[in-house]
């Protein structure tokens, strides 16, 4: 019994040892932990936050070379700002910690803009669009939602936001869902579902490797944005990336950026659905 | 004969990454398993002294590795100590700490559980044969020590070897970022890379843990 109560007691103290280090951790003073834009050019260097393993957006190809949309536009801001990248590979769940610490100057690793992440970073004007896409067999090409009849039903990927947003939106539409990428694509090919629903790259990229398949809906639901993040409160940053995004759209940076990087694998068709330039979305269709 | 996906090896320097990689995974774990070996090993021997202080800290220091998942310790130690102190550790550093704190603890409570292991009579037989307590550590306790430990230890070396992987997420790019980099990279060009570069570092994890469980075969048959 008092072995008992002993083992109890180091585990309630480490419990709490450890509980301690996560608060302290979580309610940390905020110290001015990013850098000015004088302080980046006064050091040489940019720490840019990228992608390493998310092709064509930010990957790394097989002479070990940083690539991709937003690479190119990385490579752009530092030749502007006049000093070398250092670039940091980072995941989809440490980018925000990074900004917050202070670890990276900026993330540009295809970072969609929500009310929840404007909370944590400041986001500059958006440099890319969004959107869910729809793709149909040619034989019945779904070019809007209410063609879908009482028993079809669409594919999606379980978890990802086209399924939360046919949820919410059309409750009346019958999912299949299917858990990984590669169970919808085969079931898709085979003729389950009439059409199948993902964000709009991903359908776009599906139908130009594969034969016989039409992106019937470009873009449908909440259009969201990818944006450059910087640290909460770092001004000078932020205001100086808005300005060379406005500056950048008078050269149609991006549309250089899409043909360069994004073109071989969504096609020239898409530019326009997917570039955002000078940081101006243009209205919804 | 399928498509394996084992071409995208061949392209650019991409085995040469591959084995970059590989290295910056054991220049990690090498460090943090010298550390913990040696510490353990000090930190296990004092665990079966009777001091009740040491007692009470090195069992909430036990407990506290238990409980915490390394990809915790990783971003308390490489994120945390920032935002807590100013503190800029290096990622690889910082993977190096958390590796070692964690192989400390447990390499301890496995040097603990050995000199624990060991039946009092040996003890009292050699001080009855007049040994000193430092003679009867050398010549007769520790040598059955490290027979039991050798293969707990080994166990914990090959883990802390294969945990390495966790450390991308503190941007450390190490064998199997680089293998995810490779499939990504060319995931229009041959579709079936994912194949063949997890292959590729199934080998190289295999071909550096192998020889670690055969070097402990060959001691503990030479021990027993």
């Amino acid at each position: 019994m008092k072995k008992i109560i002993r083992k109890i007691a180091a585990i309630t103290l480490a419990a709490v040892v450890a509980a301690a280090l996560l608060a302290g951790y979580a309610f940390a003073a905020d110290d001015v932990v990013y850098r000015t834009v004088d302080e980046i050019k006064e050091s040489g260097t940019i720490n840019i936050g990228v992608f390493s393993d998310k092709s064509p957006f930010g990957y790394v190809d097989e002479y070990g070379e940083y690539q991709g949309y937003d690479v190119y536009f990385a490579q752009r801001l530092a030749q502007d700002l006049g000093v070398e990248i250092n670039y940091i590979s980072t995941e989809a769940a440490n980018r925000i910690e990074y900004l917050q610490t202070g670890k990276v100057d900026v993330i540009l690793a295809n970072f969609t803009v929500t009310e929840e992440r404007a909370q944590e970073v400041d986001f500059a004007l958006p440099y890319m669009n969004v959107a869910l896409g729809i793709v149909s067999h040619d034989d019945r090409v779904i070019r809007d939602l209410s063609e879908i009849g009482a028993d079809d039903r669409i594919i999606v990927i379980s978890g990802t936001t086209a399924e939360t947003y046919l949820v919410k939106n059309y409750p009346d539409i019958l999912l299949q869902k299917f858990d990984t990428y590669a169970a919808a694509k085969s079931a898709f090919e085979n003729g389950t579902g009439v059409c199948w629903a993902n964000d709009n790259t991903e359908v776009i990229a599906f139908a130009i490797e594969n034969e016989g398949y039409t992106v019937g809906i470009e873009s449908l639901g909440s259009a969201d944005t990818i944006a450059p993040a910087v640290t909460k409160g770092n001004e000078s940053l932020l205001n100086w990336l808005n300005d060379e995004i406005k500056a950048l759209g008078e050269e149609k940076f991006f549309h250089a950026d899409y043909e360069a990087t994004l073109a071989e694998t969504y096609g020239l068709d898409y530019e326009d659905t997917l570039v955002v330039e000078g940081g101006v979305v243009a209205a919804a269709e | 004969m399928p498509d394996l996906g084992l071409d995208v090896l061949f392209k650019g320097i991409n085995m040469q990454r591959l084995l970059g990689g590989l290295w910056v995974s054991l220049r990690i774990s090498l460090i943090a398993i010298a550390i913990s070996i040696f510490l353990g090993l000090v930190v296990g021997w004092l665990m079966t002294r009777k001091n009740i202080v040491i007692k009470a800290v090195t069992r909430v220091y036990l407990e506290i590795v238990r409980i915490m998942p390394q990809m915790v310790l990783l971003f308390i130690v490489f994120f945390g100590t920032t935002r807590l102190f100013g503190w800029n550790i290096d990622a690889e550093l910082s993977s190096v700490i958390v590796f070692s704190f964690w192989g400390v603890a447990e390499m301890s409570d496995l040097v603990r559980s050995a000199l624990i292991s060991i039946p009092k009579h040996q003890y009292e037989s050699a001080y009855a044969l007049g040994m000193s307590e430092g003679q009867t550590y050398l010549s007769v306790i520790i040598p059955q020590t490290f027979r039991r430990l050798i293969p707990l230890a080994i166990n914990l070396i090959t883990r802390m070897i294969k945990t390495t992987s966790l450390v991308m997420m503190i941007g450390v790019v190490e064998v199997l970022k680089v293998g995810q980099q490779i499939i990504e990279a060319n995931r229009k060009a041959s579709p079936n890379a994912a194949f063949g570069v997890y292959l590729t570092v199934f080998v190289l994890y295999f071909i550096v843990c192998w020889p670690i469980s055969m070097f402990s075969k060959r001691l503990e048959k030479k021990w027993s």
